[in-house]
């Protein structure tokens, strides 16, 4: 070992700005990638999930809901887009809290990085998992009938509203990833928030059946206006505003809230 | 200037003080050790001195910088090598490696060609494609040093660094903290083992229970305790009882029964009333297996520090 490897590197010190944290956050999102090339395996939420749902559902719901298999996709798939992203969300929990019990982000807390880039870069590296969920049940979908009947350009826009809702929606798992303990105990309290949203929607039936409180809850409910907007501009090409706006005002709440409430509780349990 | 200054070092969880106002002044350069049994304080100690624990009470400044208000600048300048290894298990040593770099600053390149250098630097050239998770024990904590100087910190923690260890990855651990010393990195090391800091430290702080117990030099902790360590075994372990009776009140020294039921051993202060208090064994008709008369080791100071209460610290 020479003296030469123990001095001879140091960048120069840089403040954490803005620029700084979207630079480490990427950092940090290129681990998160590299993790998902090495365990192909932690896709299996967002590649089997699909295609169960597909079947299931689509063969068990559709004769009674819409008569037909086939009338039920067109309703229920553009609603599955929202419910796939919502449960790949969940995963970004349990890495986190598998990180925090595991002590591997003591060393970054420990360097001149902006502060939130770890959490930051996780959720970013999520993305593929969106894109992946999303792609899987489009493509199975259409293996089973489903046709999108709208444009290229809203096929896409409907994909980015997705994703970016389940990157607001996502810091709900990661504020319960960094209380609980144990990644065990996550899936259950995951499970019990995702059932009444995913659920309690119009996503696999027409809320006109519902109790009038459930039916409340599902009008407003960002699942249901988040698959009315996705049915608007997959399916039927209708007017979307006032579910768009519904649901850019709930991505909001969600991000205002939670976001600043995980990196706080991030830096003081660590602490 | 101390690279790093404490007062009335405090951390409270709870009920329990884990850290029960530590006073350190750590110099410059060099290794300085803290040295104590499981949940004495030292990983505590570490944690807020490296910024990842908040401090409830006193203060404390690492390379001139209060570890409260300028964080930032403290963290620019040191660098962490906690007790579990904190490595992304599913990457490769190089892609450690370069995350930090890239991290830290450095440019793709700049940081594949450090990341290259260190894994050399380490013996670890061959394993840098592997998954950390398929390493050795040893390979895990060089990767781990490796890691915490990608940028050559002024002020290096290592929490017990070869816990767990076998011995020549020890020594390799030890290599690399004589090399890092020798290029200017001040090193604070915490271990169980006297041995490591007889071995590696310039000055040792002995805590215990939150608190600093000694400090010193090696070889003024060890003439602390006494010139000399008196260890006897006996033929008869149903005569100890006596025995000890005996050679306390000729040594006017506290004895300590060893796990061996027929030993025991005394802190000498002289070792001339030494023969004499043997020879009242033997006349008392307590007979001698063995004895041996030597320096205290770092362990006898150790325990003679925070074994017993009759021995107060020095």
């Amino acid at each position: 070992m020479t003296t030469a490897t123990m001095t001879a590197e140091r960048t120069p010190a840089k403040l954490v700005s803005p620029a700084k944290l979207v630079k480490d956050s990427f950092a940090m999102a290129w681990r998160g990638v590299l993790k998902i090339r090495k365990n192909p395996e932690q896709l299996s939420d967002v590649t089997l999930m699909p295609i169960l749902f597909l079947v299931m559902f689509g063969y068990i719901f559709g004769g009674a809901v819409q008569g037909s298999t086939e009338e039920y996709l067109q309703v229920f798939v553009p609603g599955l887009v929202v419910m796939i992203t919502i449960m790949a969300s969940m995963s970004a929990g349990i890495s986190l809290n598998t990180d925090v019990s595991k002590g591997v982000f003591d060393r970054f807390r420990a360097m001149p990085i902006a502060r939130s880039a770890p959490l930051v870069g996780a959720v970013v590296a999520d993305f593929v998992r969106y894109v992946v969920g999303i792609g899987v049940l489009l493509g199975f979908a259409a293996i089973l009938g489903f046709r999108i009947t709208t444009d290229p350009l809203s096929t896409l826009a409907a994909v980015a509203i997705a994703i970016a809702f389940g990157l607001a929606f996502c810091w709900i798992a990661m504020f319960i990833g960094i209380l609980v303990k144990s990644p065990g105990a996550l899936a259950g309290i995951m499970m019990a928030i995702v059932m009444p949203f995913t659920f309690g929607s119009n996503v696999f039936v027409p809320t006109e059946t519902m109790p009038d409180w459930l039916a409340a809850w599902s009008e407003i409910s960002p699942v249901s206006l988040l698959a009315d907007v996705m049915r608007g501009l997959l399916v039927d090409g209708g007017d979307i505003t006032g579910p768009l706006l519904g649901s850019l005002a709930w991505m909001g709440a969600l991000l205002a809230v939670f976001f600043p409430l995980t990196i706080r509780t991030y830096l003081r349990r660590l602490g | 200037m101390y690279a790093i200054e404490t007062k009335g070092l405090t951390k409270v969880f709870g009920q329990h003080r884990a850290v029960d106002g530590v006073d350190l002044a750590i110099p410059a350069g060099g290794v300085y050790s803290v040295l104590g049994p499981n949940g004495a304080g030292k990983t505590t100690t570490i944690r807020m001195l490296a910024t990842l624990l908040p401090v409830d009470g006193g203060q404390a400044t690492v390379l001139g910088h209060d570890v409260a208000r300028e964080s930032g600048k403290v963290r620019e300048r040191i660098s962490l090598t906690g007790q579990y290894a904190s490595l992304d298990e599913d990457l490769t040593g190089v892609e450690n490696l370069v995350l930090i770099a890239r991290l830290l600053g450095h440019s793709r390149s700049s940081a594949q060609r450090r990341a290259t250098q260190l894994l050399g630097a380490f013996g670890l050239s061959e394993a840098g494609g592997r998954q950390v998770k398929t390493y050795s024990g040893g390979m895990r904590r060089r990767i781990d040093i490796a890691t915490s100087i990608v940028n050559t910190p002024d002020l290096l923690f290592l929490d017990e660094p070869t816990t767990g260890l076998d011995p020549r990855s020890r020594n390799q651990v030890w290599d690399i903290v004589r090399a890092l010393v020798s290029a200017g990195t001040t090193v604070l090391l915490t271990t169980q083992y006297l041995e490591e800091a007889d071995q590696l430290a310039d000055r040792i702080a002995v805590i215990d229970k939150g608190k600093v117990i000694a400090e010193g030099t090696p070889t003024e902790l060890k003439t602390s305790v006494g010139s000399g360590v008196l260890q006897v075994r006996l033929r008869d372990p149903e005569r100890r009882g006596a025995a000890a009776q005996l050679l306390g009140a000729a040594l006017g020294a506290h004895v300590q029964l060893d796990t061996d039921p027929a030993a025991l051993s005394v802190q000498v202060e002289d070792n001339d009333v030494v023969p004499r208090a043997l020879a009242e064994l033997t006349y008392s008709g307590i007979s001698i297996a063995d004895f041996a008369l030597g320096q205290p080791s770092l362990d006898e100071v150790f325990l003679s520090l925070t074994g017993n209460a009759s021995q107060p610290a020095a």
